[in-house]
């Protein structure tokens, strides 16, 4: 670096553009990123700010009652609309994500991939339009745990399909080997061989799949509906509260104990996701240093 | 995996064997059949709207898509009868004021978060150590997992007050004289605060992509630049940047996908416009997907059902538009990966 300052020197106005170049190059990129994360301390500095003012005991305890009360009714409805999203994307999606994977040949595979990446990009709002015309109206089900739950799982189902692929695929070609050699058959190399290496791949997926399902909005609204009470165990005719509903409805109440509750539902759901991205981070990680220990 | 295997797999299929030999449903089949709900779930998503909006094509005609008037009808009208379809007298159906806030405030995001997120993959592929570099991208990655009701909240709350009282006046009359900046300046609620708000939502996007692009280019490449000479800045912009053209266009075209269809978070500060074309930049909009919310109580109204189906109509444009747009991205991903894979 040095030598070459010290050979261009002779030509001072060249070298003096070139270094304006390179700083006004990086100053733009460092200012791109600066906005980045200015912008993401900004959210996390307002949702964690207001939210841990509003977070009361009564939250946990009492279910919502108009404009003020607690969100217990909103925290549960959220865990079972969500595990009942993953209980119905789990198995598909790992099954296609073996597919892609292992019987990669002839033209399915390339189509299934396609059409899954494909349904990535359906906004989340037309899934649930389609789930309140199939299921809510159609199918008679009205605001339900099990159209709010069909609805998530086809928005999870791609994420899923993709990373348990992707995870699969990691696995040694030579382990698989091994075993069909050993006269395994198809499901047994499954079972004992790449699954449980592409497990934290896997759960990976899912836990980016349940991150998605707790923040979504759009597509409950007109699916599971909104509901001040427990719910009661009815699958289909038993609309149900989850957290999202809350921050969206209550913050345009005029009421400070609507506020408090939109904050409130707003940092729960916040750190939630948080927490299961640094999971699903960590678990990325070890997966990344098991291949590059195994290489 | 070989050829010889599968064929050595194929005959131990053939032996007979003692215990649990299911022709029928095989892992293989099994797999297959499960692996089928995917793209199976995509298809009926298109096929029941369509099926569910058809009166409403119908009906709605090609005007749909051109003019500027959702109107419901008279409400204490009773139904008549026009193209064969039940609506209520004086019903009209047409989004165009839909289809420009929709295209208008994908485009401001898009103009917006294409520079910031070039120069953001640029700085974290090559300007930071690479100790840090995971966790740096890790914290700009985190803003695609922040749920879209939470930049809502954050919009209506701080964003809207914060740029309706300081920044939008300052803009009007420093920028006024260019085309759509003038005048007035609103609330806050409107066309540049959904497309400042879709920004973020969908840089990470572009961000993520491109430094991984970026971080994989071959070494010779780089080695190649410096021996010519070039800074680290010169070959990051003239040689390695070129390279990773098409995963930035891939990139940013699903980053429009993702736009395109944002729902709450568009809701919460776009000021819902009903029925007009956005006059500047500051007037409130409405898209597709956020109209799909706001308006479906009030859809349930008409006892002729044309106003759901109308809706649904929305919705399958909005699908059709998507399929459309990513499928357009990957193809070009696709075509890249094959490239590279050759080259390698």
């Amino acid at each position: 670096m040095d030598a070459t300052a010290v050979d261009l020197r002779g030509a001072g106005g060249l070298l003096l553009r070139r270094r304006l170049f390179d700083y006004l190059g990086w100053g733009l990129s460092a200012l791109a990123f600066l906005l980045l994360g200015g912008a993401m301390l900004w959210i996390l500095l307002v949702v964690f700010r207001r939210g841990v003012g509003a977070l009361t005991p009564t939250l946990i305890t009492q279910v919502t009652q108009g404009t003020g009360g607690g969100l217990l009714n909103a925290i549960q409805g959220t865990l079972v609309l969500a595990t009942g999203g993953l209980l119905l994307a789990v198995p598909p999606g790992l099954a296609a994500g073996i597919y892609l994977a292992e019987f990669d040949h002839g033209p399915w595979a390339p189509t299934i991939r396609f059409l899954s990446d494909v349904l990535v990009g359906v906004p989340s709002i037309v899934i649930g339009y389609f789930s309140y015309v199939t299921m809510v109206v159609g199918l008679g089900w009205k605001f339900s745990v099990a159209a709010g739950s069909v609805a998530l799982a086809i928005i999870s189902l791609p994420y899923i399909c993709r990373t348990s692929e992707m995870a699969i695929r990691q696995v040694p070609r030579a382990m698989r080997e091994a075993a069909y050699a050993l006269g395994a058959s198809d499901g047994t190399v499954a079972r004992t061989v790449y699954l449980p290496m592409a497990l934290p791949g896997i759960l990976t997926g899912v836990l980016l799949a349940l991150a998605i399902s707790v923040g979504e909005t759009a597509p409950l609204l007109y699916t599971a509906g909104w509901s001040n009470y427990l719910w009661t165990g009815h699958l289909t005719n038993e609309p149900i509260g989850y957290l999202t509903y809350a921050i969206w409805a209550f913050i345009t109440e005029p009421f400070a104990s609507a506020h408090a509750l939109a904050y409130a539902a707003a940092f729960l759901v916040t750190l939630f996701v948080l927490v299961l991205s640094i999971l699903s981070r960590l678990a990325l990680d070890q997966n990344a240093g098991w291949r590059r220990r195994r290489s | 995996m070989t050829a010889s295997l599968r064929a050595a797999t194929a005959e131990s299929g053939a032996r007979p064997r003692p215990r649990r030999q299911n022709r029928v449903f095989t892992f293989r089949r099994l797999t297959a059949l499960l692996a089928g709900v995917v793209p199976g779930s995509l298809i009926v998503i298109v096929v029941f709207l369509a099926i569910y909006a058809w009166p409403a094509v119908r009906f709605n005609g090609l005007g749909f898509l051109a003019d500027n008037s959702w109107n419901l009808g008279s409400l204490y009208g009773n139904p008549i009868t026009v193209r064969g379809q039940q609506i209520l007298p004086g019903a009209h159906y047409g989004i165009l004021f839909l289809i420009a806030g929709t295209l208008l405030s994908t485009a401001i995001a898009l103009c917006l978060a294409v520079p910031i997120g070039v120069g953001a993959a640029m700085l974290l592929a090559e300007g930071v150590p690479p100790v840090l570099r995971s966790w740096f991208s890790f914290f700009v990655e985190l803003l695609a997992a922040i749920p879209s009701v939470v930049y809502g909240l954050w919009g209506y709350v701080v964003v809207i007050p914060f740029l309706g009282h300081h920044v939008y006046p300052f803009m009007v009359r420093w920028l006024g004289f260019i085309p759509f900046f003038g005048g007035p300046a609103g609330s806050g609620y409107g066309l540049l605060t959904a497309g400042l708000v879709l920004t973020l939502m969908i840089v990470p996007l572009i961000t993520a992509t491109l430094r991984d692009a970026l971080v994989t280019q071959p070494a010779t490449l780089r080695e190649a630049a410096v021996a010519l000479g070039a800074t680290r800045f010169e070959t990051l912009w003239t040689v390695l940047l070129p390279a990773v053209r098409r995963v930035l266009i891939g990139s940013s075209i699903l980053a429009t996908g993702r736009a395109l269809g944002e729902t709450m978070a568009v809701l919460m500060v776009s000021g819902n416009a009903l029925n007009y074309l956005p006059g500047n930049i500051y007037t409130p909009i409405s898209t597709m997907a956020s109209f799909i919310v706001s308006q479906l109580d009030s859809a349930l109204q008409d006892p002729t059902g044309m106003a759901v189906r109308s809706l649904a109509e929305v919705a399958l444009v909005l699908c059709l538009i998507s399929i459309v747009v990513n499928s357009l991205a990957r193809f070009l991903i696709y075509y890249e990966g094959r490239q590279s894979g050759r080259a390698a």
